[in-house]
């Protein structure tokens, strides 16, 4: 395409904005909206899809050793537990282990714990983990039942609470989006078909004269673009700026486990350009959507 | 040697609800003829004009514009085949917004014409329509001729081989209706193709041409140097 060409094309688009004025405001405000709360809830899901993914990676069990056990019972133990499937990961950790383990978890208090040494109260343990969190639970209740096991640890209501809120979460966001999505690109849509009706005269000249169909429909794609980068320059000031307020002020003092928020670079520099990016797609998709049915050409 | 610009074989053109405004018709244009299409309301003037810059398709038969068809013309060549063709309304149909000068200049911008060589070209047409002292005018400054002028420079600007007018002169009085048709005579005169459907007997019986007369959607007559007709 011609430099001028191109020129002419972002003015029209640019006047097109300005002459249809207030349909302009409702539909920039529309995807403001629409992107504020998609931005809200992104920021969510993408911790949220951290949060998992740490479940996933950390979540493991700790099987405590009854503490009369002799090696070979543990021998046993250990070959009776390799049997089940599920298992991704098992590494033995005995209690001396344990204790060093403790002792450095509590750093500078740990010290008064160092006269454990001579006589060691924890017991020896499996660390386990499956290759799905949601396999814990049935893991553990198979070595539940099996001989020399004191106690089988896993967390278990967290992890199953983190599961099950984390797909609800997930499916509320991804249809609560979509519904938002598509009403801003309806009324996207709505604003261009008001355009191209406004320009009827015009755009009849136009093919009159023999002005090629991309040269007539591009306008328009710039004015659904324009509509779009508009509308979400509040949502990435809001979502940006609050996320990097949060992350700051709070990062730290997150009391669920396995929760850490993403850091906020890049995070925020994501997130903007995943909104802009956003406005820009709807813009075009509800300018297609016009010019396909509106702009018989 | 006669090239031929406009053909059409056999041509019909149906409507929905089955009416039938155009119901086989052949005809030949050369190149550099000036034809008159006469006929009463609804005898298919309109219509038969349309299929040649492929507003309408026709329903049946070939439509050729200097050899190509029109009809199954594929829909990206539509514009260049419209570049060749200028075309005129009885309405003017003018950009009310756009002075004279841009109503003209706009036919070129949008065809992605060199914008260095808009400006001169414009001032060209105009001055020889007349209306160079007018360009900054808007059309609701100019009388019905002048904008009916201005409509024709915008055809011509550029350099269609064929001009198509649906009743130019419809809304215009006698004196100017003759103005303009020494314009479409210039125009001819430059070796430009002109088809002009019109009502004005007068016209038709004074500046003799070819008369193409329709009656329901089919040619009735077709005489070199004709005359308007008796039915008036
Ligand atoms: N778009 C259309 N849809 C349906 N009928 C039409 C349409 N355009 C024209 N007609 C009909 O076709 C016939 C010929 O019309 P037209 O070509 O406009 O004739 P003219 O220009 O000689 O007055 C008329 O009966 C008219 O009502
Ligand atoms: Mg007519």
């Amino acid at each position: 395409m011609k430099l001028s060409t191109m020129r002419r094309h972002v003015r029209e688009g640019t006047k097109n904005i300005v002459r249809n004025s207030w349909m302009t405001v409702a539909s920039v405000g529309a995807v403001t909206t629409t992107l504020v709360l998609v931005g809200i809830f992104l920021a969510l899901m993408f911790n949220l899809n951290q949060l998992a993914e740490n479940i996933e990676n950390e979540a493991q069990m700790k099987v405590y050793v009854e503490r009369t056990a002799e090696d070979q019972d543990i021998q046993a133990l250990e070959k009776q537990i390799n049997e089940i499937s599920d298992i991704s990961e098992m590494e033995f950790s005995s209690k001396e282990d344990e204790l060093e383990g403790l002792i450095s978890d509590m750093g500078e208090s740990g010290d008064q714990w160092e006269l454990f040494e001579q006589f060691n109260p924890l017991n020896d343990a499996f660390n386990i983990k499956t290759y799905e969190p949601e396999q814990l639970a049935g893991v553990a209740n198979q070595i539940e039942q099996m001989d020399n096991v004191e106690e089988v640890n896993y967390m278990k209501d967290v992890v199953d609470r983190l599961i099950a809120f984390n797909d609800i979460a997930r499916w509320i966001g991804i249809i609560f989006i979509g519904a938002l999505l598509l009403t801003a690109i309806f009324l996207i849509s709505n604003t261009i078909k008001m355009t191209i009706i406004a320009r009827q005269t015009e755009i009849g000249i136009m093919k009159l004269v023999g002005a090629k169909n991309s040269f007539i429909r591009w306008p328009f794609f710039v004015e659904g673009a324009l509509m779009g980068v508009l509308g979400s320059i509040i949502p990435i000031a809001v979502v940006a700026g609050g996320y990097y307020y949060l992350y700051n002020q709070f990062a730290d003092e997150i009391p669920i486990p396995f929760f850490e928020l993403l850091p906020a670079n890049p995070f925020i520099w994501q997130i903007s350009g995943i909104l802009l990016g956003i406005g820009v797609v709807i813009g075009i998709w509800g300018s297609v959507m016009s010019v396909r049915k509106f702009l018989r050409v | 040697m006669l090239l031929i610009m406009i053909e059409m074989k056999n041509v019909y053109k149906e409507y929905s609800h089955g009416v039938m405004a155009v119901d086989g018709l052949t005809v030949n244009i050369d190149a550099g003829e000036f034809v008159y299409i006469v006929g009463a309301s609804g005898a298919g003037k309109s219509s038969f004009i349309k299929m040649m810059y492929r507003e309408e398709l026709a329903t049946k038969g070939e439509v050729l514009i200097e050899g190509k068809n029109v009809t199954d013309m594929k829909l990206k060549d539509v514009p260049f085949l419209r570049r060749d063709i200028g075309v005129i309304f009885q309405d003017f149909k003018l950009l009310p917004r756009l002075t004279a000068f841009e109503n003209v200049a706009f036919a070129l911008e949008v065809i992605e014409e060199n914008p260095k060589k808009i400006n001169k070209r414009v001032l060209e047409v105009l001055e020889m329509v007349g209306l160079k002292q007018k360009a900054r005018f808007l059309p609701n400054q100019l009388s019905g001729g002048e904008q009916q002028r201005v409509a024709i420079a915008r055809a011509i600007v550029n350099n269609p081989k064929i001009v198509i007018a649906d009743e130019p002169t419809g809304n215009l009085d006698p004196e100017t209706s003759w103005e303009i048709m020494r314009i479409f005579e210039e125009i001819n005169t430059r070796g430009t193709t002109i088809v002009m459907a019109t009502h004005s007997q007068e016209i038709v019986n004074k500046l003799r041409k070819r008369v193409i007369a329709m009656e329901n959607g089919q040619i009735v007559r077709d005489e070199h140097r004709g005359e308007y007709g008796y039915e008036a």
